[in-house]
């Protein structure tokens, strides 16, 4: 098992951290999603191709690569549709017809990810609302997805559908005809969402429906470590320099025990997370139980973790200005991105034969 | 000897030599000692320590490899980890040449066992507020005089030696009136009182000193330096903790995941949850503990990290025996059963080696690198300064 990241993995986290921090700063973030911005992160860093692998022109790297990038675009709050791209090209990567890989690794391509990605076709991922899910005939889909992320900013949508050879996995182009797409307001004003329509939209067959709710569980994971840690860091940051009665906050234990405590959280997540990508790559038999507690504990302890670090912030905390709320906002719909949470705590307790 | 040849000799040796649970003919400590004598003639006690006083002179590689090997034996190795982990280890960094050559050997064969003397009723979470005196008796020879008590000293009944914290000027602030010794346990002025803890065992005692000479050479470190002295101690002992932590719910703990379900209805949804949330903790604290682990193993030294890991054990200790207990209902509650063991037991790891508060205080100030609290004990003297419990 390994839970400590290489030096390698340790530079391309240095790399992507000091390149958000100047592309895409929280004031730029309340701008929303910026293509220039992409085009940079995919064209100096070559993110978009991370786990693409190298006969489509990606970087062939692993899960945990993508972990380590994700955690820090999730630091960030990096808006657009990185996080379903990225879900995406895992999907890509596991079916038989790879050749979307290539545009999304040459940065051409944007790809949403519909769901649901396991069990009956309803579920998470199309959201609540009663979608029924797509059909596909084998050259035409039907059906809407009620809720697809970035599903505004994507330009290709990839999706489960049922079919005459069972659930298979399409590919639709969201430019083209027969889509509909209406964008929602999201509570997380930072990442959109829409409501997409197919009505005889051209789909492309690309194999069966890959088995891949665990892998996106550890992605999302990520994401929500990177939030986590940087709302912890930005409270810390103003403990130290906000004083009342005469005092920095953060010397007041009311103050310096609660985030003692979300250090801690913070030190648990981080071990999950690794051992979450760990399994992805190395022992996938370790993986539905990781991937699961990664779900069930990050997901909590990030919107805990970015509840208290606004409440710690007093009434500033609780304004639009403040950017406080922009990750506490991100870590809800985080938290409820894979259905209710409770799914994950039902799954651990299938695998743990209770 | 490569790394692969040195395990596989410690596998050897601990297959032939470690003590299987029939061996009940004689008393554990005489026991303890003589496996404790076999284990420094094989070469595996003080794997990392100085060769010149008795040590073995190799690396934290051979040491964990052992470790390693050991994991599967329950050696009697417990009355002596005072010495190992904490005062030896500081007589090593800061005793004079002679007491390393008087101590270090016997600490190491486990001739002679140690206690630590530092806690005392009215100074646990703020040690350096302790009252026993140790007062400079020159008309007799050069020697001290010591006068006090002390409190939570574990293997104290069993224990030929004590590194004792020992107060020797109340005119400066606390921090610079202190002194290390060493004291002989077998002093006719020492009394030692088992002390019953509230799970009724008796695992650590109270210590008390009457008119107690200590010989000036038996000092550690320079006179009223006894703080940085204590400070070298309280590190190794942190860390002999943590290394010592366990994963967090041991399979055969009565209050694990994998006991429980035995116990209890699983088909019931609410109970399951539970389960599953006492699950997700153990594991989440495992984890940490293991990529600590790794970390040390990558050089990164995990500092005061460790007090984060020390504080969720402490929190899951107590969560686990309460969920336990509850889970199982009134059988709990007869003074025989396990679980009432468990939950009596639970309160102590919140105690020891530091509270709670402070753990997360030590998470703040050092990890996080919080302002720290403003301090009305800092340069007032001893003598003017409030301590211990006043109305």
């Amino acid at each position: 098992m390994k839970l400590v990241l290489s030096e390698e993995q340790q530079e391309l986290r240095g790399a992507v951290r000091a390149f958000l921090r100047a592309a895409s700063p929280l004031p730029k973030v309340r701008e929303g999603f910026d293509p220039q911005v992409y085009a940079r992160l995919n064209g100096e860093l070559g993110l978009s191709g991370l786990i693409v692998p190298e006969e489509y022109a990606g970087a062939g790297a692993d899960m945990t690569e993508l972990t380590v990038v994700l955690e820090e675009t999730g630091a960030a709050l990096l808006p657009g549709p990185f996080l379903t791209t990225a879900f995406a090209t895992v999907a890509l990567t596991r079916v038989r017809d790879k050749e979307l890989l290539t545009g999304i690794a040459e940065g051409r391509v944007l790809a949403a990810l519909g769901g649901p990605l396991t069990g009956p076709l309803t579920g998470p991922l199309t959201g609540p609302g009663g979608a029924a899910g797509l059909t596909c005939d084998g050259s035409a889909v039907r059906g809407t997805l009620a809720q697809v992320l970035s599903g505004m900013e994507a330009g290709v949508l990839v999706a489960p559908a049922r079919s005459g050879d069972g659930a298979v996995l399409v590919a639709v182009d969201l430019t083209g005809p027969g889509v509909s797409r209406t964008a929602l307001e999201t509570l997380d004003p930072t990442r959109g969402q829409a409501r997409v329509e197919l009505n005889g939209a051209p789909a492309r067959v690309l194999g069966p429906r890959p088995d891949i709710g665990d892998l996106l569980c550890v992605a999302l994971a990520a994401e929500q470590l990177g939030v986590m840690r940087a709302a912890l860091d930005a409270i810390v940051a103003y403990a130290k320099v906000r004083v009342a009665f005469g005092r920095y906050i953060g010397s007041y234990q009311g103050v310096k025990h609660k985030l003692a405590d979300m250090h801690a959280k913070l030190e648990q997540a981080e071990s999950i997370v690794r051992y979450a990508a760990w399994s992805a790559d190395e022992s996938p038999d370790d993986l539905p139980e990781a991937a699961a507690l990664a779900q069930a504990y990050v997901g909590r302890a990030c919107f805990e973790v970015a509840r208290d670090h606004l409440l710690l912030h007093g009434g500033i905390g609780y304004t639009w200005e403040h950017d406080a709320h922009l990750f506490y906002k991100r870590a809800k719909a985080d938290e409820v991105l894979m259905g209710p949470p409770r799914v994950h705590r039902a799954r651990l307790a299938t695998l743990l034969e209770l | 000897m490569n790394l692969a040849d040195y395990r596989h000799a410690a596998r050897a040796w601990l297959r032939d030599n470690a003590p299987s649970d029939d061996s009940q003919e004689t008393d554990p400590i005489t026991r303890a000692k003589d496996f404790m004598a076999r284990l420094y003639d094989a070469g595996y006690s003080g794997i990392t320590w100085p060769e010149r006083w008795g040590g073995q002179g190799l690396t934290q590689a051979e040491e964990r490899a052992f470790a390693e090997e050991a994991r599967g034996y329950a050696l009697p190795t417990y009355i002596f980890a005072i010495g190992l982990g904490m005062t030896g280890p500081t007589l090593v960094d800061r005793g004079t040449d002679a007491q390393r050559e008087r101590f270090v050997r016997p600490l190491l064969r486990g001739e002679e066992i140690w206690c630590q003397l530092f806690s005392e009723p009215g100074a646990g979470s703020d040690v350096a507020s302790l009252q026993t005196r140790a007062v400079r008796d020159e008309a007799r020879g050069d020697q001290w005089i010591v006068d006090g008590q002390k409190v939570w000293t574990s293997v104290a009944h069993h224990a030929d030696w004590g590194l004792l914290l020992a107060r020797t000027d109340v005119d400066v602030p606390k921090h610079k009136g202190l002194t290390m010794f060493v004291v002989d346990m077998h002093h006719p002025g020492v009394t030692v009182r088992p002390l019953k803890d509230m799970s009724g065992r008796a695992n650590f005692n109270e210590v008390f000193f009457d008119d107690v000479t200590i010989p000036d050479e038996h000092r550690v470190g320079e006179v009223n330096d006894g703080w940085s002295v204590a400070v070298t101690t309280l590190l190794h002992e942190r860390l002999s903790i943590s290394a010592g932590v366990g994963m967090g719910g041991q399979r055969d703990h009565p209050a694990s995941v994998e006991a429980l379900r035995q116990a209890v209805d699983t088909g019931d949804p609410l109970v399951r949850d539970q389960l599953v949330e006492l699950h997700i903790r153990t594991r989440a604290l495992a984890l940490f503990n293991q990529r600590l682990a790794q970390e040390t193993r990558a050089g990164i030294f995990p500092g005061a990290r460790g007090s984060a890991a020390k504080l969720l054990l402490a929190e899951l200790t107590m969560f686990q025996a309460d969920l336990a207990t509850q889970l199982v209902g009134p059988e709990a509650a007869l003074a025989g059963h396990p679980l009432a063991q468990a939950i009596s037991m639970a309160p102590g790891m919140a105690l020891g080696g530091g509270t709670n508060e402070i753990m997360r205080n030590i998470v703040g100030d050092r990890v996080l690198g919080l302002p720290p609290e403003p301090r009305v004990d800092k340069t007032v003297p001893f003598k003017d300064l409030k301590v211990g419990t006043q109305a």
